[in-house]
């Protein structure tokens, strides 16, 4: 059997700069539903975020739901919400909302919980997050996006030219809203994992927008006289089949988390599956014709003083 | 540049060896990896993963600030009385004390009375016979950094007491306390452990006052609520602190015609207090307060002489044996408020390892077979640097004592996709050499020199995100930075060095003219 690469075609021939303007109604599409949903639909904040009660519980026998919903409803701790997972019916997740009361008042609502379900069930885990934690986990969430999307930003900016750096940090931008754009779409559970995940994809939509930005500075180098629409497209078709190659065999690894790596992580791989397209494409959708528009003069890049790797293939000895 | 010298070759397989040999106690069984030497162990287990329970308190520091106003108040009414200055009234207010003197006259003496006993306080005249002593904020300040420490102490000793294995017991911030309880499933009993405060003192009743109204007290008493078997019950008790808990050496539980008890024994001074205090009050009732309720009201027949006496308050065993641990390990200073809990049973935790697992080995081997089909033997390389890059990262964590997570775990699937990438890369670039008319080895070598600075730079932001995740996360998110930083390391090296290597060799080692792929 050939390695199947040789059936891949050699020259890609997308034209990204002639159709960057669909790319732009998809991208606006994207960034306008994204925010009006966070905007209006919020966010379905899980425990960590939110507060309150978390309970994972495997009973001995196939849990009839009604009358167990009825009694933790009867505990006068707010709405308890019970779902089972699995496919044993033998497992529930139970989530009761924060106590009124401050923290003490949560440890109070899970001794009633706990003393109600009693001897028939084996508990999984238990999470309780109290009011000031709560508050706490959702600023240093918020810190650690923005921290981490400036901290890229100025990194690119130090190793190659602004134009590029505000290209990936809008293609990133655009990757983070869009991805809390789909938590908050369709009101999935968005607790500190999702955060993770989302960091995860800024790190690795820039990831992609260096290997397109690399490959664009490099071919500047090389034609100085071909237009910049003609060098873009150029550069792009050039990596394509690598960002292909990479985007499946992370795409595996994502797949394989989401389907076996149980109920904890299925928030964290479902942002993960989602940030990998969006982040892929960014840097194409987005980061490559905004160059188009930043004015990026060659002597920029030729008589630029920036510290780089060498860039130009020597021969070898 | 893509040839290896014979150092360099002999390096990379010392480091392959180091990495086989210190992921090793990984893979052993448990009853081996107990006789291993403390340098060589296996990675540690994050509690989602092995069971256990992490509990983050808090030092309530408003109950220090109404204490110290309390205690300033007792010891300014103290000293006037010592010194015999009649004064009007005495309240706690504004971070001090107002005390109003009934004649102007005795203003100077009131204060050189006081003085001794509020060093580094301000004392503000506010009229002729008006002082308002203020507790400056950095007293205040020492005095919850102490609390703190202490009540950090006393964690330690409650829980070492209470016997679980490998617990941990950090302060965290100013007035926080994390504690991991490795294996403790349910931490209720932790919990009220900890969540006591557990000051005993020693009062006597007042005798023939069994008022129930706070208002119409004879002076020098309070109301207090029973606990325990006298639960329901109040008791006029007297303010005076006979004999104060801190005095307490050692206490134990015991029984007594069948019922449990709690044996208490005071140090000399306080044994002779508690001597005297009961040969004086033969008759009457003594009251044994613990937090602000009497759950014993014993009738004195005689002096207790000997330093040593019991509690019989109604207990179960637990209780008994709770209040003999909580009195050994000491009061805390203030009460401890649980902000955050999170418990995972052991069943779980093993689940979730064996989730983890399966996804890695179906993660890992569909990356491998599709790297295989795609690359023929240069996929092949590219596995072999995966393994490498799997075995450093688990020989790093082992070595540094690195805790995995099931967040973690997940970091360590992701990097296997990501890490292909630097492979792809340069493999990608060779073939685009080769096309453009190059010679073989300028083919191999270009590609290996100009992908890296791309590896470089599109590694370093991902580490970066997980440089800050690991900063501003806690628990297992942590775990999941570092799985993915060190990950990246490791992955960038295997690609870079190891990948070559193989690139290399299978160059030398025959006539080769054409890349596979």
């Amino acid at each position: 059997m050939q390695p199947i690469l040789r059936y891949m075609p050699h020259e890609f021939q997308w034209d990204v700069v002639g159709t960057r303007f669909i790319w732009y109604v998809l991208t606006a599409i994207l960034i306008v539903v994204s925010m009006g949903s966070i905007a209006t639909r919020g966010f379905n904040f899980g425990i960590d975020f939110a507060g309150g009660i978390l309970m994972e519980a495997r009973a001995e026998r196939v849990i009839d739901l009604a009358p167990l919903r009825s009694e933790l409803n009867e505990l006068g701790v707010g709405e308890v919400a019970i779902t089972t997972f699995g496919d044993t019916g033998r497992d529930i997740m139970i989530r009761v909302p924060q106590q009124a009361g401050g923290d003490a008042a949560q440890g109070v609502a899970l001794k009633k919980v706990q003393e109600s379900l009693g001897e028939g069930y084996e508990i999984r885990r238990t999470e309780v997050v109290g009011p000031k934690v709560g508050a706490e986990l959702i600023i240093s969430g918020a810190l650690a996006v923005a921290l981490a999307v400036t901290a890229i930003a100025v990194y690119v900016w130090f190793r190659f030219e602004w134009q590029f750096a505000l290209g990936a940090c809008l293609a990133l931008c655009s990757d983070v809203i869009t991805t809390l754009g789909v938590f908050s779409l369709f009101q999935m559970n968005f607790d500190l994992t999702t955060v993770a995940a989302v960091l995860t994809i800024a790190g690795y939509s820039v990831n992609d927008s260096i290997v397109v930005y690399d490959r664009v500075r490099e071919m500047l180098r090389k034609f100085k006289k071909m237009p910049l629409p003609e060098l873009l497209n150029l550069s792009v078709n050039r990596v394509l089949p690598r960002t292909l190659l990479t985007v499946f065999t992370v795409f595996l690894t994502v797949v394989a988390l989401l389907v076996f790596g149980g109920e904890t992580l299925r928030g964290f791989s479902i942002a993960m599956l989602w940030g990998l397209f969006v982040g892929t494409f960014s840097s194409i959708r987005v980061g490559m014709p905004v160059l188009l528009y930043l004015d990026l003069r060659r002597d920029d890049i030729l008589g630029g003083v920036t510290p780089t790797f060498d860039h130009k293939a020597k021969p070898a000895e | 540049m893509l040839h290896f010298s014979i150092p360099k070759i002999t390096m990379i397989f010392a480091v392959i060896l180091a990495s086989i040999f210190y992921s090793l106690p990984n893979m052993l069984p448990r009853d081996i990896v107990k006789q291993l030497p403390s340098w060589w162990q296996p990675m540690n287990l994050g509690l989602d993963l092995r069971g256990g329970s992490y509990l983050l308190l808090e030092v309530d520091t408003s109950a220090i600030e109404k204490e110290q106003l309390a205690d300033l108040e007792e010891v300014t009414r103290s000293s006037l009385r010592e010194a015999k200055i009649g004064y009007r009234t005495i309240r706690a207010a504004d971070q001090g004390v107002y005390l109003t003197i009934n004649n102007a006259s005795d203003l100077d003496a009131a204060r050189a009375a006081i003085a001794p006993n509020t060093v580094g306080m301000t004392m503000d005249v506010q009229a002729e016979d008006r002082v308002h002593i203020l507790i400056p904020e950095r007293l205040q300040r020492e005095r919850q950094i102490a609390a703190v420490s202490q009540s950090l102490e006393i964690v330690r000793r409650r829980i070492d007491e209470f016997g679980t294995t490998e617990p941990s017991i950090q302060r965290q911030g100013a007035d926080r306390i994390i504690v991991e309880l490795p294996g403790v499933e349910n931490p209720e009993r932790v919990k009220t452990l900890l969540g006591q405060t557990a000051k005993m003192n020693f009062h006597m009743l007042e005798p023939n006052a069994s008022g129930s109204d706070p208002r119409n007290l004879p002076a020098g008493t309070m109301l207090l609520q029973g606990a325990g078997d006298l639960a329901g019950q109040t008791f006029v008790v007297r303010r005076r602190v006979e004999v104060s808990g801190e005095r307490l050496v050692d206490s134990q539980p015991s029984f007594q015609d069948g019922l449990p008890i709690v044996n208490f024994r005071f140090d000399t001074a306080g044994g002779r207090r508690f001597g005297q205090v009961t040969s004086a009050n033969v008759g009457n009732q003594l009251a044994i307060v613990l937090d602000n309720k009497v759950i014993s009201a014993p009738r004195l027949e005689s002096a207790i002489v000997g330093g040593s006496g019991m509690i019989r308050g109604g207990f179960t065993v637990e209780k008994a044996q709770d209040l003999a641990l909580l009195l050994r390990a000491g009061a805390l200073p203030a009460p401890l408020v649980v902000l955050e809990e999170r418990s995972v049973g052991p069943g779980l935790g093993a689940d979730s390892i064996a989730a983890g697992a399966t996804a890695a080995f179906v993660g890992g081997g569909l990356v491998i077979v599709f790297m295989i089909i795609a690359y023929h033997t240069f996929g092949l390389f590219a596995v072999f640097g995966q393994i490498f890059h799997m075995l450093t990262l688990f020989a790093f964590l082992s070595l540094v004592g690195g805790t995995l997570t099931l967040p973690g775990i997940a970091g360590v699937i992701l990097s296997l996709g990501i890490a292909v990438d630097a492979n792809v890369l340069i493999y990608e670039r060779m073939r685009e050499e080769f096309r453009s008319g190059r010679t073989l080895l300028n083919s191999l070598t270009s590609g290996f020199q100009n992908a890296f600075a791309t590896i470089f730079d599109s590694n370093l932001t991902t580490f970066i995100a997980a440089a800050i995740l690991y900063f501003l996360g806690t628990g297992p998110v942590r775990g999941f930075a570092v799985t993915l930083a060190v990950g990246i390391a490791t992955s960038m090296f295997s690609a870079v060095m190891i990948t070559r290597m193989q690139v290399w060799m299978w160059y030398r080692t025959g006539k080769r003219t054409t890349l596979p792929v």
